[in-house]
C-alpha cells in the first residue's frame, strides 16, 4: 500500500512503506529524556497559528516521542485544541486559520508544498471530544474509511482487527450490522478509535476523548490508550488533570500570554509535572488554584 | 460570595499541618518529661511518659488517616502532594521519637537507686542539643523553611559527637569503678535513645526540604549509601 504523504503526482517527498497493520519505526529525529535517546515522531518548531489577525498560539517547540502518550494541559482558551489540530492540518478546515512554522512528521514538514493533507490526516488520525460514529453499521464505520483510502486487503479481517485493538470486538462481534448509534457512549468512542486505527495511522490525536463519558467508560478508554501506546504515538488534550496524570508519559503545559496568545510554558515527564513542576504557573494549575 | 479554588483542600492541609505541630510539641514535652524523670529518678513521671505514648500513637494514626483521606478525596498534586507525603513520613518520625522517650522512661524504671546528684555533663549537653534540634525542626516544618532545614540537619553531627564522648566516658568509668557498671549501661541506653532522636530530626529535615523544594537529599547517610549527595 502506498504510504506517500503526497497523493497522485510523482513529486514524492516521502515514502515510507508500512506493509501491515503495525506502525513501524521510522528513521526520525531523536531527543533525550533522562539521558536516554528517544525517537521523535512529531516535532513542532516555531509553530504559530492565527485565526485572521488573532494569534492563537505562539512559537510552540514541542517534541512528541514515538509510542509515548503526551498530554497537553492548560486553562480554557489557551490554544490546546488549536495546537492539536495543527498537528494533522485539521485547522485548515477553519477558513480563517493560518499556520506558520513547522510540524515535522518523521522528519518531513506536513505543511510543505505538495504534501496531501488527506494523507497527513490518515497517518495522523484524530478522535474527537464527542463520539461521532457515521450513521452506518458498526462494520461500515470501520470499513468505509479504509475502503475510500484504497484498502485492498480483506475488509472483514481489518474490521475485526481494528475492533479488537479498540477493545470493542467482544462486545459487538455478534451485531456488526447494527447501527453505530446503537452503542453506548463509551462504546461509540471506542468505535471511533477503531475507525481511526483502521486506516493505519502512526499517530492518534485525541481531543478530550472522555469528556462525554462516565467514569467506567473513561477508565476503559484510558486503559485502551495505554494498550495502543505500544504501537502508536498518542497526543491527548484534556481538561482533566487527573486523567493527564494517569495516562500520559509526558505533559506539555500551555498558558495564555499577556497578548492572549497561547504559549507552551513547561514540558516534562508527567511524573515531574505533577510532583515538582518548575514553573509556578504550572504548580498553580496542577494544584487547581488557577485556570 | 467569592468562591476560592481548592478551599476545601487548603482547609484539610492546614488541619494536617496544625495537628503535626501539636504532635511535635507533645513529643518535645514527652522527651523533656523523660529526662526530668531520669534526673530525679521520678518513677511516677516515668510511668506517665510510658502511658502517654499510646496517645502519641493515636495522634499519629489520626494524622495518617487525614493524609489518606485528603489524597483519596482531593487528589493533591505538586506542592500539595509533597506536603501530604512529607506529613506521612514526618508523623512516623515524631511518633518514634515518642517511643525513644518511653525507652528513656523505662530505663528510669529499671534503674535502682537515688536521684542523680547530677547527670554526666556530656549527657546533659547531648540532651539539650537534641531538644533544641527538635524544636528547630518543628519550626522549619511550620515555616516550610528548607534552607534552614539543612542547617538543622547539620546539628546532628554534634549530637553524634556527644554520643561518642559519652560512650567513651561511661566506659572509662565502668572500667575504673565496677560499681558504676549498671548505671553506666543504663545511661548508655539513654544516650542511644537521644542519638536516635537526633537521627529522626535529620530525617524530618530531609522531608521538609523535599516538601518545600521537591528535592530529595540524604542528610544522614549510612556508610555506603548510594543517595549521598
Amino acid at each position: 500500500m502506498d504510504e506517500r504523504l503526497v497523493d497522485s503526482s510523482d513529486r514524492v517527498v516521502s515514502l515510507t512503506e508500512t506493509p501491515d497493520m503495525v506502525a513501524h519505526d521510522q528513521p526520525g529525529s531523536r531527543t533525550e529524556t533522562n539521558g536516554a535517546p528517544q525517537e521523535r515522531t512529531l516535532e513542532t518548531r516555531d509553530l504559530r497559528v492565527y485565526y485572521g489577525d488573532f494569534l492563537a498560539i505562539r512559537d510552540v517547540d514541542l517534541d512528541f516521542l514515538s509510542r509515548k502518550i503526551t498530554a497537553i494541559i492548560g486553562p480554557s482558551g489557551c490554544g490546546k485544541t488549536t495546537l492539536l489540530r495543527s498537528l494533522n492540518r485539521m485547522n485548515e478546515l477553519v477558513p480563517i486559520a493560518r499556520t506558520e512554522g513547522h510540524v515535522m512528521f518523521q522528519g518531513q514538514d506536513i505543511y510543505a508544498e505538495h504534501v496531501d493533507p488527506v494523507e497527513v490526516r490518515r497517518r495522523i488520525g484524530m478522535v474527537f471530544q464527542k463520539p461521532n460514529p457515521f450513521p452506518k453499521s458498526i462494520y461500515e464505520n470501520i470499513a468505509w474509511g479504509a475502503r475510500i483510502h484504497g484498502y485492498k486487503g480483506e475488509l472483514d479481517a481489518l474490521v475485526e482487527e481494528s475492533l479488537k485493538r479498540a477493545a470493542l470486538w467482544e462486545e459487538v462481534k455478534d451485531k456488526l450490522d447494527q447501527s453505530g448509534y446503537s452503542l453506548s457512549g463509551g462504546q461509540q468512542q471506542r468505535l471511533c478509535i477503531a475507525r481511526a486505527i483502521a486506516v493505519r495511522p502512526e499517530v492518534i490525536l485525541m481531543d478530550e476523548p472522555c469528556s462525554a463519558l462516565d467514569p467506567v467508560a473513561t477508565f476503559r478508554i484510558e486503559e485502551l490508550m495505554r494498550e495502543l501506546a505500544s504501537i502508536y504515538t498518542i497526543v491527548i488534550v484534556t481538561h482533566n488533570m487527573q486523567q493527564a496524570a494517569r495516562v500520559s508519559d509526558f505533559t506539555a503545559m500551555m498558558m495564555l500570554g499577556e497578548d492572549k496568545a497561547g504559549e507552551m510554558i513547561e514540558y516534562d515527564e508527567t511524573n515531574t509535572i505533577f510532583t515538582r513542576p518548575a514553573d509556578p504557573r504550572t504548580e498553580d494549575y496542577v494544584t487547581g488554584r488557577f485556570g | 460570595m467569592i468562591l476560592r479554588a481548592r478551599a476545601e483542600l487548603d482547609r484539610e492541609l492546614a488541619a494536617i499541618r496544625e495537628r503535626m505541630l501539636v504532635l511535635g510539641e507533645r513529643v518535645a514535652t514527652t522527651i523533656d518529661d523523660s529526662l526530668r524523670a531520669l534526673r530525679n529518678m521520678d518513677k511516677k513521671l516515668a510511668e506517665a511518659v510510658i502511658a502517654g505514648d499510646a496517645e502519641l500513637n493515636e495522634m499519629r494514626f489520626e494524622i495518617d488517616e487525614a493524609c489518606q483521606s485528603v489524597i483519596a478525596t482531593q487528589q493533591p498534586a505538586a506542592g500539595d502532594l509533597r506536603a501530604v507525603v512529607a506529613a506521612m513520613h514526618i508523623v512516623v518520625e515524631l511518633e518514634r521519637m515518642g517511643d525513644h522517650a518511653a525507652g528513656i522512661a523505662k530505663t528510669v524504671q529499671l534503674m535502682g537507686g537515688d536521684r542523680f546528684e547530677r547527670l554526666p555533663e556530656t549527657l546533659e549537653r547531648m540532651a539539650a542539643r537534641t531538644q533544641d534540634m527538635l524544636g528547630q525542626v518543628v519550626e522549619v516544618y511550620a515555616k516550610a523553611d528548607y534552607e534552614r532545614a539543612y542547617n538543622v540537619a547539620l546539628l546532628d553531627d554534634k549530637i553524634d559527637d556527644s554520643y561518642q564522648s559519652l560512650t567513651h566516658e561511661l566506659l572509662q568509668d565502668m572500667l575504673e569503678d565496677e560499681k558504676s557498671t549498671t548505671r553506666g549501661l543504663y545511661l548508655l541506653f539513654v544516650g542511644h535513645n537521644l542519638e536516635r532522636i537526633g537521627d529522626r530530626v535529620t530525617n524530618i529535615a530531609e522531608r521538609v526540604i523535599f516538601m518545600a523544594s521537591g528535592k530529595m537529599r540524604e542528610l544522614n547517610p549510612e556508610p555506603g549509601d548510594a543517595r549521598v549527595s
